[in-house]
């Protein structure tokens, strides 16, 4: 299934049987149900927000769930400006800035070259462009494991290990396969005698680009753009790897400042870290609503 | 004069396929030529590798005497209309027509000018601010043809411009089209399988099949002397009668061996006749019946299987000796099943195949 | 102007290769990607899984000898058989829970947009992100344990990061919790997917709702479960983030997973050979999972 025609079909009203009265024993059954489980799914986000409003003293004598007596915003301060990995004690804002500053070029250099691709291949077919496009899919599920060290290499020989740039290439690599994909998708369905007509009309290869297709396509770069925030900055494996120390993205430091061995835990400094690094995915999540699902949904095809 | 299009030995292939095979066609300047076909013969094919869309595996294309064979499609001084419009969603009706020039570098002011000028022949003036979601079917081909036009270019190419129109406004559009040409006087090349619209359109029509061009003639001889039966039974409608039998060369005469038999005195062969297997055409307008009969040089009579009364005329479906024969009534003439009619025809109208190559004799 | 340029260059036929030169030129970064990252790096990581490569890599062979140490090696073992166990379980929840979340949605619901918000968010969450808020909860000190106990269960025992035998339950409370959402949503779109005739005529024929889910519905919904599945298990074979959050792979070596496995072996241990032949036999598992699946694909399309 496609990720237009899932998007197509979420759109559609709901049905089943019609609703009975709303207190009918299965009504209250249904929703009663819905409403356990959306507690399960909501606790986490209500213990990460009352622990990060606690102190340490308040911590200790209570559990994980008691709400909290004396709201602080101490631990937000800490976890944001003073929290310490290694040396380094000036918080999550040094990731965050690296994160910003890793997800800002890669998010454009990656929708950018995917649209292109995606471009050449559904207007601009070539002789073997499906066998690229083939391979290319097939990459999607290549786990990335057994990539890590030949990028390893790549990156050295280039001079680009350990620098934010290097970070910015792999995320264009990886997001490759599942983005043409969809961009491809979407240009496919534009009619062909639009290319005749833009042809006839003197339009070459970038001008049919940039004056036709992109115009044309700004609900799809900006599915796209959510698969690849949500998926650079909640990424962990690559930051880790292709960095050094200093560029740390938000998830790597994050970690790093929850799972270090040293001094006492301050659980509510540790929930106010991972609820900042939480909060750039959920915003985009809850602003995008539709169009957030439309783009998982493609993601779905990459696995 | 100087022939505006010349194609020479076209070959084009999708792969293994091949669909337009040594394909040759002139156009002379300021002809209305309409390609006909059914679904799948070509005829897009045809129109996309003159206007350089498609890469031709072999042949050659002159267009106003320059060889354009490997020109890009912008350059060859064409204008091409669609059968879905292929307006720019996100441009405006002006900037539609604009687009073109401004890649051509037209200046600005001479821009407005031929924005103007074909605005007006089409009149279009009140929609140029509007973007094509906001027009109409009709209007959005006026659009499209007003694409072509601005390019002040001396070939125009419509592929089935009309064919998603309902009934009326393609009526509109087509005479509308014919008046253009008529002012304009530059060469068209149009796609159809509308019927209609070819015969009532075309200086010339090609008939195609199968990647080649089976008839190219103006409509009246493609009418009246189609050069094989596929051509005399695409066109037409209701179809030819078609019947078939042997032809006596010498006596000149036709025998089902069903026990219809007439003479074919009259007819026009086009090289001495032979005897031999034949197929034997007939088109239901010429057939004369009641009173109408009465004269003609071959008649016989008609048992009426089934009726169908259209109003101006009746189409009826009859046997005669055994054959099955379909021909036209005048309305008003009562006739009504089981009825014997006298028919009569005359066989200067007829066409005549060889049964096995189908082709005119 | 561009009629003095007709006549020379347009007659003859332009060089094959020079045809369409900027969509040639705009699909480099694909066949870049595809041929020199995807073919290449996999090639290359195959074949040096043959050889005796430790802090650098070298060409000098020993044949099947880090695949016979690798499957000689306990951690790798232990590896295996938690993403054997973790990758069973999750699978099978994953899709039951998946699907029956979809089918409560789609019971003509009020508040349906609400449900599926809250269904779906921690799908935008980092596995990092996940992975801490979950060790919270689950801190015995704090919280479910402590919560348990305090209301007078005094023997409640229920501490799985702490617990080798039970580790894996709790990397699958979060594992679960993050990924459910996806897989409803491609559910739901199945379900909506499905003509509403069969609603109405197994209404007609007076089928209940359940029996009709279970033997009209799910198997209507083949492809996508299929789809689902693909996705769950390519999922499943990256499990890597999670652990180092969460456990870092501990009690002990009790969590370790493959992913873990090669990243530590490459990085930390420095064991070039035993760490590809393990990226290797990743890549081995993922195929055979995908490979019944492509086949699966490309016959239904042929049909
Ligand atoms: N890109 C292509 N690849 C392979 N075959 C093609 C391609 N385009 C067209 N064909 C085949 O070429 C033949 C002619 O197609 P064409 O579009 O010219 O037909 P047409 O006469 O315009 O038909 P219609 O009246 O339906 O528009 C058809 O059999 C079609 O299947
Ligand atoms: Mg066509």
């Amino acid at each position: 299934m496609t990720a237009a025609e899932m998007n197509m079909k979420l759109a559609v009203t709901p049905r089943g049987a019609k609703p009975r009265s709303p207190f009918a024993p299965r009504n209250i059954m249904l929703y009663g149900t819905l409403i356990v489980f959306s507690i399960y799914y909501l606790l986490p986000l209500y213990v990460m927000i009352v622990t990060s409003l606690k102190d340490m003293a308040e911590i200790r004598v209570g559990n994980v769930f008691s709400p909290p007596v004396d709201i602080t915003f101490q631990p937000w301060v800490k976890a944001w400006a003073e929290a310490c990995t290694g040396i380094n004690c000036d918080g999550l804002s040094r990731g965050f800035w690296n994160s910003v500053r890793i997800l800002i070029p890669s998010l454009i250099i990656s929708v950018s070259v995917a649209a292109l691709t995606g471009y050449v291949l559904a207007c601009w077919r070539f002789k073997g462009s499906e066998v690229f496009f083939g391979i290319l899919l097939l990459g999607a599920f290549i786990p990335y494991q057994v990539l890590l060290y030949p990028l390893v290499i790549i990156l050295r020989e280039l001079g680009l290990f350990g620098s934010l740039w290097g970070l910015v290439l792999v995320h264009t690599i990886f997001a490759m396969p599942i983005n043409v994909l969809l961009f491809r998708n979407y240009f496919v369905a534009i009619p062909e005698e639009l290319f005749k007509a833009a042809r006839v009309d003197g339009a070459g290869f970038w001008g049919i680009f940039f004056r036709i297709v992109i115009p044309m396509s700004l609900p799809i770069f900006v599915v796209s753009g959510i698969i690849q925030v949500t998926g650079i900055w909640n990424d962990f494996l690559f930051g880790v790897v292709y960095t050094r120390p200093e560029n740390y993205p938000m998830t790597v430091q994050l970690n790093n400042i929850v799972n270090s061995v040293q001094g006492v835990k301050e659980y509510n400094v540790n929930m106010a870290a991972t609820l900042l690094t939480g909060l750039v995915p959920l915003t985009v999540y809850f602003f995008s609503g539709k169009l957030f699902i439309r783009g998982i949904a493609a993601g779905a095809v990459k696995g | 004069m100087t022939q505006s299009i010349s194609i020479k030995d076209l070959t084009l292939n999708f792969g293994a396929v091949s669909v337009l095979e040594d394909l040759n066609l002139d156009v002379a300047q300021g002809e209305f030529l309409v390609l006909l076909g059914s679904s799948g013969c070509g005829k897009s094919t045809l129109l996309n590798c003159i206007a350089g869309l498609l890469d031709i595996t072999d042949g050659e294309i002159h267009i106003q005497g320059h060889n354009v064979t490997w020109e890009e499609p912008s350059k060859r001084g064409i204008g091409m209309v669609f059968q879905s419009y292929a307006l720019y969603p996100q441009m405006t009706v002006e900037g539609n027509l604009a687009f073109g020039l401004k890649n051509a570098r037209v200046p600005k002011d001479e821009i407005a000018k031929r924005i103007a000028r074909a605005a007006e022949v089409l009149q279009i003036e009140p929609l140029l601010k509007r973007k094509p979601g906001a027009l109409s079917g009709g209007q959005r081909q006026r659009v499209a043809i007003g694409r072509a036009l601005v390019r002040d270019v001396d070939v125009f190419l419509f592929d089935e411009p009309l064919s998603n129109l309902d009934a009326k406004l393609r009526a509109d559009l087509r005479v509308e089209i014919k008046r253009l040409h008529q002012t304009l006087k530059n060469t068209m090349i149009y796609v159809t399988h509308d019927q209609v619209e070819a015969m009532t359109l075309a200086d010339r029509i090609a008939i195609m099949k199968g990647g080649q061009i089976m008839q190219l003639a103006p409509p009246s001889e493609i009418y009246n002397r189609p050069v094989n039966k596929y051509v005399a039974g695409f066109i037409g409608s209701p179809a030819m009668n078609f019947m078939d039998g042997q032809l006596d060369g010498g006596a000149q005469h036709f025998d089902t061996g069903r026990g219809l038999d007439f003479s074919v005195q009259g007819y026009e062969f086009a090289a001495a006749p032979t005897s031999g297997p034949v197929w034997l055409g007939l088109r239901p307008e010429h057939v004369q019946s009641g009173k109408w009969a009465e004269g003609q040089p071959v008649q016989m009579e008609a048992l009426v299987d089934m009726v169908e009364p259209m109003g101006s005329d009746t189409q009826v479906w009859a046997k005669v000796n055994g054959q099955d024969l379909r021909f036209r009534m005048d309305g008003q003439e009562a006739v009504a099943i089981g009825d014997r009619i006298p028919i009569g025809f005359d066989p200067a109208r007829l066409s005549l195949f060889d049964k096995s190559t189908e082709t005119r004799l | 102007m561009s009629r003095a340029r007709r006549g020379s260059a347009a007659m003859r036929p332009p060089i094959r290769l020079f045809r369409n030169l900027s969509s040639k030129l705009a699909a480099i970064p694909m066949v870049l990607v595809g041929l020199g990252v995807f073919v290449g790096g996999t090639a290359w990581t195959i074949v040096h899984s043959f050889t005796d490569s430790r802090l650098l890599p070298r060409l000098r062979w020993v044949g099947l000898d880090q695949y016979e140490r690798l499957w000689s090696t306990r951690r790798w073992l232990v590896s295996i058989e938690n993403l054997a166990v973790y990758g069973v379980v999750s699978l099978v929840l994953t899709m039951c829970l998946g699907f029956f979340l979809a089918a409560l949605l789609d019971r003509k619901i009020r508040y349906e947009d609400t449900f599926r918000t809250i269904f779906l968010y921690p799908f935008a969450l980092s596995f990092i992100v996940t992975g801490l808020v979950w060790q919270w909860i689950l801190n015995p000190d704090f919280g479910i344990q402590s919560i348990a106990r305090g209301l007078g269960f005094s023997t409640f025992n229920f501490d799985p990061l702490y617990n080798p035998d039970l580790v894996i339950i709790g990397l699958l409370i979060a594992g679960l919790w993050q990924g459910t959402g996806l897989i409803m949503v491609i559910m739901l779109a199945g379900l909506r997917g499905i003509d509403e005739d069969i609603w109405k005529a197994t209404r007609v024929d007076g089928i209940p709702v359940w029996k009709t889910y279970i033997i009209v519905i799910i198997p209507m919904m083949k492809p996508v479960f299929v789809t689902a599945l693909v996705l769950v298990t390519s999922g499943i074979v990256k499990l890597y983030d999670l652990v180092v959050a969460m456990t870092s792979g501990g009690p002990g070596i009790a969590s370790e997973v493959p992913a873990k496995y090669v990243y530590d072996t490459l990085f930390t241990r420095q064991n070039l050979g035993q760490g590809f032949a393990a990226s290797t036999m990743m890549l081995v598992t993922v195929a055979i999972i995908l490979i019944p699946w492509a086949y699966m694909q490309f016959r239904e399309k042929r049909q």
